[in-house]
């Protein structure tokens, strides 16, 4: 096990999961024992917005497995992301209980003010953190795999995918926005008190799911890394390359295709549940089709094909989407806008890409 | 009650307005005096004795109140209107005023005033010379159904020359008698005839409260068998009018989706942007409205025609730049491309959002496309049936480039095998970039259509966007024909499950069918055959 | 090489994030925040409130600021997004040091939000009519609840234009669908039968009428005066009311009474088709007062634009503005205990020609006007409540609020007070 996980480990990825323990270690501590006067104190604020970059940084980990290393591109992946987010949202409801608003020990408030009677089917067991954890991973994992398994059969392939992944985003968003399905409708789940027994709004508690996220993201880079340096890795590497022939020398694609699909949606999903209580809110508009777009955007800006490449682009668009909007609130489509295009043309490997063929040239020319 | 009374006695005095004796003098500025408030139960009130009072001065008020054209003076409860020429006139003495009086406050109105006025026009109007406005009066006598009228009815009807009108006051006859309790079994079961015969919902409510209790079994019988007759002809009108709605959903479809098909056909490209082009459309649209109703408001109806070719030229060179700046160095990539685009449409946005402000912009109906044209119950909106005609025009245009230009055979060839286009001598540069143009140009008129039906705001290229790629791949790419099946079927099936799913489950389950049908046919209803066709 | 890349990246993110937090400098200014979506659906709606803002802190600060101090904006872009609302509070309030905060519009923000301003204990001023069923310290609600807006309306309805069929027509989300259960339990209270009541739901932004308007229309012929009570959301509403037109239904014959859409609304709209129609507010442009004539000349010098409009939902600000601004020199300071605490029983102007209360619910008190629409784009006062109505922000006609009251004066200081058991349920 250990072997699958370290045999291709070479210096790129120990630098990147080491820089991700040590954040992990480091910010909790300058939050939770620099007092707050000192200069070096990082606001709690500012953990929980990191924690929020570090779970996006997961979810384009996930797209660029599909993408960079598998040629589908899914405009939808935001969608895997918000189940995993309706689930956890769905145990800090329950864990609620009979604090909230209407002081119903069963119903959340929204149900209460909606009239439901009792708890839908869908809402039980999830008083249970395993449950919970459970359908974290398989409810995205189900979705993708039905859903591969119909489209990656068919060889539906470039454009058209995309669109139909668009598609299924999008209708999972009318679905959601939906009141009478009893998730919340387009007020979502929010107002949550508390997580495993501790308050969600605590200091500490931001901290430890900085720290969490933080984790899983290196956990997740190990993961995917494991599974683009294996042998499924070079066969996924060639069907992005030239489908038709792979296919020809005997390869299952399908099965490829559908398998790293699902790994990635389970992925997205461990990600949005991740994100959810650092956020404190989940809403259907997790599911519209331009979040999903957007976070194609940070791997093709951090560069695709590099897996950190992806983790540092969602990060770095994130961040500079945050300091736009604070410091030029009228403006800062503009720069968002360019972001896209400048990086499309000018950098087509994207940030870590282009420095990282550019360090190769050196290397190369260096040697010869 | 009041209203009833207005038509009773509007009635009878529209009979005998000729011949009755011109009112007091006095009693004309006493009555005049009720309008003179700020109380709308007066006012009403005030409406409803004026029409009955017989007075000559009467019509020419009551006229004046409906354009707001009415007004008084609070200090000594004068009321003037303003005539066709602009003078003022002191309604109760007839004196034109040299200029207008000071202090005057219009008299206002609320919609029961309003209703109280259509009733009391109405029924002076029984005698109008216009044939349309007899009509009116009719179906107001339809409405309000009362009993007293009915002398006033056998009078009209027996006179009356106009076979259409003269329908219209035996319906109203049969709508007052099919309740009336004194009226003869053999009367109201004619009555139940004629309203089978007028064959509409409003009919249709009548037969149905005839019930035992207010009628005889034979009346009972007579009604309820018209009823279902009519019934049925409603449910045979409400499919053909889903079918309708269905149609024109569907030319809207088409007309955001047909530019996005050329593009995505030819270059293979997937312009994110395609809505912004639509947007921009639109906002043409209202600029060219704007400049109209501030320099020439008389051209307002040739707004829309004006617009059109504005809009190409503006969409179809923000296209152009598009293309020229940045799509041409991604060629091949396409999905560089769509995120190139997306960060292409965000620009846009933000722009024409600073630009026009973020709110929504008003953009006006010209005479000819509002209102209703109505064939026997069968709803035609003209705005519906001029876009419906509009994508068929530009569909059929677009045809005629593509078969018929030297650019729409370059095109053709293109999307066929653009390597061997480009063996054969076509310059396929220059060809992206003009069919990006042309697509972004049609995006462009689609948007002055999507002006009259939706919001023109920044965000009015989000709503068509999805829609759009849906059509371009459920018909297949880079074909007209498809383009147009695709939308029209999509139209039709979206409107059609409405009524039985709801809105948003009807959505759903269309895109659900969507997915299922891209895996049976991958390239769409009419797909490219070839060789060489690449993704 | 590529390990000293990515550890370079991150650290120079961390430095950096680290150095634009530290940024705040102590300055001698007041701050105010704004957040409102400038970007995103609801930029069409909330930009004219950020601007709002910014001339009633430019008019307070012409008059000397507060407590000697001026006041400062702090304007930031939450972009139509609910995370990134309550990320934009929370850097309001511990980055840039606001004292009070006025924003939001729909629900979703204001609910992703109050967690936020409840723990770091500031003050949201919420500005916009919204389905009530809450209450809490941090947020003072200047907007009209359901017993302010729709129940007047239904009211007028009912008794003037004598209505006995009903649609309630509304955008799929919590506003409508609260208001319609509350209206729905308040009709049938009142004697109307189940089949006289049509409710419908459809998704934002939905853009195709034909089928829902002729169902109203047919809804409308069985005989009995119908009347359509619209919650209608948004962009929605230009193609609804397009339709109307099209299909040519007469606010005589089926009026339509709206509680979202107002003289902002309308300015996107062809308006002659609409006369007739009605909506409910606690304001309206065409108000004829010497304080909203002051007003909206002030406002249109400020903006430069003579024909820019005012709406409800700014004199909601104007008011929260100056009931602020008052309970902080009552207070003698800005700290936001102090004002919360100060705040209950201001009362300043309303722009009708009454008065503004804050009450211990923190809602204000506020008169309803029912208004026809004019086919300049203004209303018509057509009718109007004697006095001010007191908010009932937990609906009497709802089985999980009817007893439960909210007042947040000592001893009780609790937003969801059951009387029947006597206990403050909900918040720990």
């Amino acid at each position: 096990m250990t072997r699958f996980f370290f045999r291709h480990f070479d210096r790129t990825a120990i630098g990147f999961v080491a820089t991700l323990l040590l954040i992990a270690i480091v910010v909790p501590f300058f939050n939770l024992a620099v007092p707050e006067s000192s200069v070096f104190h990082i606001p709690t604020y500012l953990v929980s917005l990191w924690g929020k970059y570090l779970a996006y940084a997961l979810l384009a980990l996930a797209l660029d497995l599909v993408w960079g290393y598998c040629g589908i591109l899914s405009l939808g992946h935001g969608a895997f992301f918000a189940l995993g987010g309706y689930a956890m949202g769905m145990y800090l409801m329950r864990q609620i209980g009979a604090r909230g608003v209407y002081a119903d020990p069963v119903l959340p408030d929204f149900m209460v003010f909606l009239n439901w009677k009792e708890l839908p089917v869908t809402w039980y067991f999830f008083d249970h953190f395993g449950y919970a954890l459970l359908m974290i991973v398989l409810v995205p994992s189900a979705i993708a795999f039905i859903f591969g398994w119909f489209a990656f059969r068919s060889r539906v392939t470039g454009v058209y995918l995309s669109i139909i992944t668009q598609s299924l985003t999008y209708a999972l968003l009318l679905a959601f926005f939906r009141n009478d399905m009893g998730f919340g409708g387009n007020n979502g789940l929010t107002d949550f008190k508390d997580i495993l027994g501790f308050p969600v709004q605590a200091a500490n508690t931001r901290a430890a799911l900085f720290a969490l996220t933080a984790l899983f993201l290196a956990l997740g880079f190990l993961l995917a890394r494991a599974i683009v340096a294996s042998r499924f890795g070079q066969v996924l590497a060639s069907i992005r390359d030239a489908e038709s022939r792979t296919r020809f020398l005997g390869y299952r694609v399908e099965h490829y295709k559908v398998m790293v699909f699902v790994v990635s949606a389970a992925m997205a999903g461990i990600a949005g549940a991740l994100y959810v209580p650092q956020v404190g809110i989940i809403n259907p508009s997790e599911f519209s089709p331009s979040n999903s777009i957007e976070a194609v955007i940070w791997v093709a800006v951090g560069g695709r094909g590099t897996l950190i490449g992806a983790a540092i682009g969602a990060v770095l668009v994130n961040f500079a989407k945050t300091w736009l909007t604070g410091t030029f609130p009228e403006l800062w489509l503009y720069g968002l806008g360019a972001l896209f295009i400048l990086v499309t043309l000018f950098l087509p490997k994207g940030i870590v890409g282009s420095l990282s063929a550019r360090v190769q040239r050196i290397k190369g020319s260096g040697a010869a | 009650m009041l209203r009833r009374l207005t038509l009773i006695l509007g009635l009878m005095m529209g009979l005998i307005h000729f011949d009755a004796p011109p009112a007091h003098a006095d009693d004309a500025a006493i009555i005049l005096k009720r309008l003179a408030t700020d109380n709308y139960g007066e006012i009403e009130s005030g409406v409803t004795a004026l029409a009955a009072s017989g007075l000559s001065v009467s019509e020419a008020v009551l006229n004046a109140l409906a354009d707001s054209r009415l007004s008084y003076r609070p200090s000594d409860k004068e009321i003037f209107f303003k005539d066709a020429s602009g003078k003022w006139i002191d309604a109760a003495t007839n004196v034109v005023a040299n200029e207008q009086p000071s202090g005057l406050k219009p008299v206002k109105m609320n919609n029961r005033v309003r209703r109280a006025l259509d009733a009391a026009l109405g029924s002076m109007t029984l005698l109008s010379p216009d044939p349309q406005k007899r009509m009116a009066a009719a179906d107001a006598v339809f409405k309000s159904r009362d009993a007293n009228t009915l002398s006033a009815l056998d009078n009209v009807i027996a006179k009356e020359s106009d076979a259409v009108v003269k329908q219209h006051f035996e319906e109203a006859r049969a709508a007052v008698l099919i309740l009336k309790s004194d009226a003869s079994e053999a009367d109201r079961v004619g009555a139940a005839e004629k309203l089978g015969q007028r064959g509409d919902q409003d009919a249709l409510a009548l037969l149905n409260s005839v019930t035992e209790a207010n009628a005889t079994a034979n009346i009972v019988a007579a009604a309820s068998l018209s009823a279902k007759g009519i019934s049925r002809r409603l449910a045979l009108l409400s499919a053909a009018q889903n079918a309708w709605y269905g149609l024109s959903l569907g030319s809207v479809l088409l007309l955001a989706a047909i530019g996005l098909a050329i593009t995505f056909g030819v270059m293979g490209i997937i312009n994110m942007a395609h809505g912004e082009m639509v947007m921009l459309g639109a906002y043409t649209t209202f600029v060219v409205q704007e400049i109209i109703r501030t320099k020439a408001p008389g051209l307002f109806d040739w707004s829309l025609p004006i617009a059109i070719p504005l809009a190409f030229c503006v969409s179809a060179l923000v296209g152009l730049l598009i293309e020229r700046i940045i799509i041409r160095y991604l060629y091949g990539r396409p999905l560089e491309t769509l995120l190139a685009t997306w960060g292409v449409s965000l620009i846009l946005q933000q722009a024409v959002r600073s630009a026009f402000g973020a709110n929504n912009r008003e953009v006006g109906a010209p005479s000819y496309m509002s209102g209703v044209w109505d064939l026997n119950g069968f709803q035609i909106t003209y705005g519906r049936l001029w876009i419906i005609l509009f994508g068929l025009a530009v569909f059929v245009a677009l045809l005629g480039v593509m078969k018929g230009t030297s650019l729409g055979l370059k095109m053709r060839a293109v999307i066929q095998n653009r390597r061997m286009a480009a063996a054969m001598g076509i310059r396929t540069p220059l060809v992206d970039a003009l069919t990006f143009a042309l697509g972004s140009g049609v995006a462009g008129i689609a948007g002055v259509a999507l002006s009259q039906i939706d919001n023109v705001s920044p965000n009015l290229g989000q709503s068509y966007i999805i829609d759009s790629f849906l059509v371009v791949v459920f018909g297949g790419v880079g074909n007209l024909w498809g383009t147009l099946l695709g939308a029209l079927s999509l139209g039709l099936a979206n409107k059609f499950l409405e009524p039985i799913a709801g809105a948003v489950l009807g959505k759903i389950i269309l895109l659900a069918v969507i997915i299922l049908f891209i895996q049976r046919r991958p390239r769409g209803l009419f797909a490219l055959k070839g060789r060489a066709v690449e993704q | 090489m590529k390990r000293l890349i990515s550890s370079m990246a991150a650290t120079a993110l961390v430095a950096g994030s680290l150095v634009a937090s530290i940024a705040a400098k102590a300055e001698d200014t007041i701050k105010i925040g704004i957040l409102h979506s400038l970007s995103g659906t609801m930029a069409i709606s909330e930009t004219t409130l950020k601007d709002t803002m910014l001339y009633l802190i430019d008019e307070q600060n012409k008059k000397g600021g507060v407590l000697g101090k001026k006041l400062e904006a702090v304007v930031v872009d939450p972009a139509s997004n609910w995370p990134l609302f309550a990320e934009k509070a929370r850097e309001l309030i511990t980055k840039d040091k606001v004292v009070a905060t006025f924003g939001c519009w729909t629900s979703v923000s204001r609910k992703s939000v109050l967690p936020v301003f409840e723990e770091l204990n500031s003050i949201l001023f919420y500005p916009v009519q919204y389905e009530g069923e809450e209450s809490s310290k941090n947020i003072f609600y200047t907007g009209a609840a359901p017993n302010q807006q729709a129940i007047p309306a239904v009211d007028y309805l009912m008794e003037n234009e004598k209505v006995q069929r009903w649609v309630l027509a509304g955008t799929d989300y919590v506003y409508p669908r609260t208001t319609n259960k509350i209206l729905e339990a308040y009709l049938k209270a009142k004697g109307v039968k189940a089949e006289d009541i049509m409710i419908n739901y459809t998704p934002f932004g939905h853009s195709d009428w034909q089928t829902i308007v002729a169902d109203i229309k047919k809804f409308g012929s069985a005989g009995k005066k119908t009347a359509v009570v619209s919650t209608i959301n948004g962009d929605a509403n230009v193609p609804f009311y397009k339709e109307l037109g099209n299909q040519g239904i007469k606010a005589t014959d089926i009026p339509v009474v709206a509680f979202s859409v107002g003289e902002e609304e309308l300015a996107g709209l062809d308006t002659k088709p609409l006369v007739g129609h009605l909506a409910a507010w606690n304001y309206f442009e065409s108000v004829d007062t010497p304080e909203n004539k002051d007003f909206i000349a002030k406002w249109q010098a400020y903006t430069k634009n003579p024909k820019r409009t005012t709406n409800d939902p700014m004199e909601a600000h104007v008011i929260g503005f100056n009931m602020w601004v008052k309970a902080v020199e009552k207070a003698g300071s800005t700290d936001p205990s102090k004002v919360i605490d100060a705040m209950i029983g201001v009362s300043v102007p309303n722009l009708t020609g009454g008065l503004s209360t804050m009450m211990p619910n923190h809602h204000i008190t506020k008169p309803v006007l029912i208004g026809e629409i004019k086919a300049d784009g203004q209303f018509n006062t057509v009718w109007q409540t004697p006095g001010t109505v007191v908010a009932n922000e937990w609906s009497p006609y709802l089985e999980g609020s009817k007893d439960l009251i909210a007042d947040w004066r000592a001893p009780l200081s609790c937003g969801n007070f059951n009387v029947k058991t006597g206990k403050c349920g909900g918040k720990s």
